[in-house]
């Protein structure tokens, strides 16, 4: 059977197309601030790069946080079990999937592909893509180049306050007095990565350690993770469309 | 949801509660977890700020309120029912029009160190004399000197509020009230427990609505016949099998003060995935206020009133959370992290390490509806949900 995912997060739309276990292909694009006509076009987008109609489809599930705007979907699952689901999927002796977005991040404990346990951020951007994207701005950089650049560096610099506004403050202040650029992202890089095993340590961390999320992409908090575990971990090939990914795969079962 | 029948009772039992309060010739504001046998004894009238908290926040006016306390200078971080209390004082009115002006203050500081500050405020606004029931906190177990200490301020606030009141204590009176209150906390302690059938004939909703009775009536004929009315609705339900929610597929616990102004939609996003909270923590905690039938009442109250919920350490508080998961024989817990209470949901994370089932901790306020993010809430009950 033919399935789709659909994820629509906070600055992402997500779409994967699914016959049985094979990913025939998929698409990311930013959200509009409409969410209904961004799930629309992302499906048609998509279905049309695999070359299939609507009619070959079997079921369409929708997650992601806006995923009640998604009228046409044939079910809707919580992000946290579908990047459950699309994590096992593409790495089957996960235990730990670590999900880092746009505006939230979570920790889950998996066997098999179900979801033992799990932990949500709190209310606040801190600790999440967003993050990273405002120190990014600050800094003037593209946020594809922050992760190689941050592994470039000769030191950590401290990025004490919680708070993005007040971090942004820092990294400012950084800037000013003449730190350089590659120091002041591994920082930031570092300060995600604290926040994340923090929250990891709740729900307790069982190899095999996969990351997914759009922030999986950037190296730095990639080492910066793995530098605070010590040991290495997992970033499937494309770690965004892993919420997508689950969805189709649970379209399969359900 | 079956709406259970006794709440339309419960309804104009508090409405005549709060007018007789208008009324009463002498009353005291008096903190949830204090021995208000003491003052059903001496015929003072007592007033709960805290139960009229829960009121605003049930119609959903909770930030309106604090909004007043907040512009005078009180910290968004402060309790809300503090907030929202000192708020409706600094506005002159409420939904129902206010509470009467106190006679004299009465705080415990059992459940939390906030309502001391609290009583502290409304005893300068009002100008009017404050005693402060002051518990020794009870980390492991409860010892003869924690009992002693608290037994002697028994005695030093029944000489002050006779001395306030010109009133004299009876003895007899307060044995009979004591009594009564030791009755009405068994008849609600039977309603809560008839959740434990399967499928439950009432749900936290149900509990949390009726509720008050319980906190501010105990020592009253009032609470007793209340009570006996609403085991006999739910014994009925028993024996005819009768379900709170549409379908019951899970059994949930709840932790925390309820979410007063979402208390329709929790009930409502539960029963629609055919998950029903049977019971909670929050009530379940006054089914401890019970009186020995011991020879001494005033040793007897030290205890109950010492050991109290919120109180006791951690590790306590995980035990008793077992003991109601077994008990109820729930599936799950939903703890509510209640930026409000400090003391309540310190430690959550803690003890949900300890608990015997998964659970789950959403953030939100019992009456500050600005701070309530409903995807966030959403997404977390949801995923757990499928989870189990
Ligand atoms: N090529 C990239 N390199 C590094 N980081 C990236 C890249 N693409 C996206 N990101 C990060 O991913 C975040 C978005 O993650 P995503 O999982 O799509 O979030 P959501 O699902 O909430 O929309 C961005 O905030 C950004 O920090
Ligand atoms: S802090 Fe908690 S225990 Fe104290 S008054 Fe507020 S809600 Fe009650």
């Amino acid at each position: 059977m033919i399935t789709v995912g659909i994820d629509i997060g906070s600055i992402t739309a997500k779409c994967v197309v699914l016959e049985d276990t094979r990913i025939l292909g998929y698409k990311i694009s930013r959200v509009k601030p409409n969410l209904e006509v961004t799930a629309k076009e992302i499906l048609a987008e998509t279905l049309s790069f695999v070359g299939l109609k609507r009619e070959d489809v079997g079921r369409i599930v929708a997650t992601g946080y806006g995923r009640n705007m998604v009228d046409f979907a044939d079910k809707k699952i919580t992000e946290i079990s579908c990047h459950a689901a699309g994590a096992c999927f593409l790495i089957s002796n996960a235990g730990t999937v670590i999900d880092i977005g746009g505006q939230d991040s979570k920790v889950i404990a998996v066997e098999n592909g179900k979801v033992l346990d799990f932990v949500m951020n709190d209310k606040c951007a801190a600790g999440t893509g967003r993050f990273i994207e405002v120190m990014a701005a600050a800094l003037n950089l593209r946020i594809e180049d922050v992760g190689s650049l941050a592994v470039k560096a000769t030191k950590k610099l401290k990025i004490s306050s919680t708070c993005t506004v007040f971090a942004e403050t820092e990294v400012v202040s950084y800037i000013s007095s003449g730190e350089k650029v590659e120091n002041i992202v591994a920082g930031v890089c570092d300060a995600i990565a604290g926040r994340i095993i923090a929250m990891a340590n709740r729900v307790g961390i069982r190899r095999e350690v996969v990351l997914t999320g759009g922030v999986a992409k950037n190296l730095g908090v990639k080492r910066a993770i793995e530098e605070r575990l010590g040991f290495p971990v997992i970033v499937p090939e494309e770690p965004q469309i892993a919420g997508a990914l689950g969805a189709a795969v649970l379209g399969q079962k359900a | 949801m079956k709406r259970l029948r006794i709440s339309e009772k419960m309804r104009e039992l508090m409405t005549g509660y709060y007018m007789a309060g208008m009324q009463a010739e002498c009353n005291a504001w008096i903190t949830s977890g204090a021995p208000v046998e003491l003052l059903h004894a001496l015929d003072v009238y007592p007033v709960y700020p805290e139960n009229h908290g829960a009121l605003i926040g049930a119609t959903k006016l909770g930030g309106y309120y604090c909004e007043f306390a907040e512009k005078n200078g009180f910290s968004r971080d402060l309790c809300s029912y503090a907030r929202c209390d000192i708020g409706c004082v600094f506005a002159g009115t409420s939904p129902i029009g206010g509470l009467p002006k106190p006679t004299f203050l009465f705080a415990c500081n059992n459940i939390c160190n906030t309502v001391v500050k609290w009583y502290e405020v409304l005893s300068r606004i009002f100008k009017v004399p404050l005693f402060v029931l002051d518990m020794p906190f009870i980390r492991k177990e409860l010892k003869d000197c924690h009992l002693r200490y608290v037994e002697e301020q028994l005695y030093d606030f029944i000489s002050f509020a006779e001395r306030v009141t010109d009133r004299k204590l009876d003895d007899a009176k307060l044995r009979d009230v004591v009594l009564k209150s030791m009755e009405s906390v068994e008849l609600y302690s039977e309603c809560l427990r008839t959740a434990a059938n399967k499928p439950s004939p009432m749900t936290c909703f149900d509990a949390f609505v009726n509720m008050a009775p319980i906190v501010c009536l105990r020592g009253t004929d009032h609470a007793v016949s209340f009570y006996k009315e609403m085991k006999q609705e739910l014994d009925e339900r028993v024996k005819e099998g009768v379900s709170a929610i549409e379908r019951e597929e899970i059994r949930l616990l709840w932790d925390n003060i309820p979410v007063w102004y979402r208390l329709k939609w929790f009930g409502e996003f539960f029963e629609k995935r055919n998950a029903c909270l049977v019971a909670d923590t929050y009530t379940n905690a006054w089914s401890g206020f019970k009186v020995s039938r011991g020879e001494d009442v005033l040793s007897g109250m030290a205890e109950v009133y010492t050991v109290s919920y919120l109180n006791i350490g951690m590790e306590m508080t995980a035990e008793i959370i077992n003991k109601l998961i077994d008990l109820y024989d729930v599936d799950g817990v939903v703890m509510h992290s209640n930026r409000s209470c400090k003391p309540y949901s310190f430690g959550q994370y803690e003890i949900q390490k300890k608990l015997s089932v998964p659970s789950v901790i959403i953030e939100a306020d019992m009456v500050d509806e600005r701070v309530f993010s409903e995807a966030q809430v959403v997404t977390r009950l949801e995923a757990f949900l499928e989870m189990l």
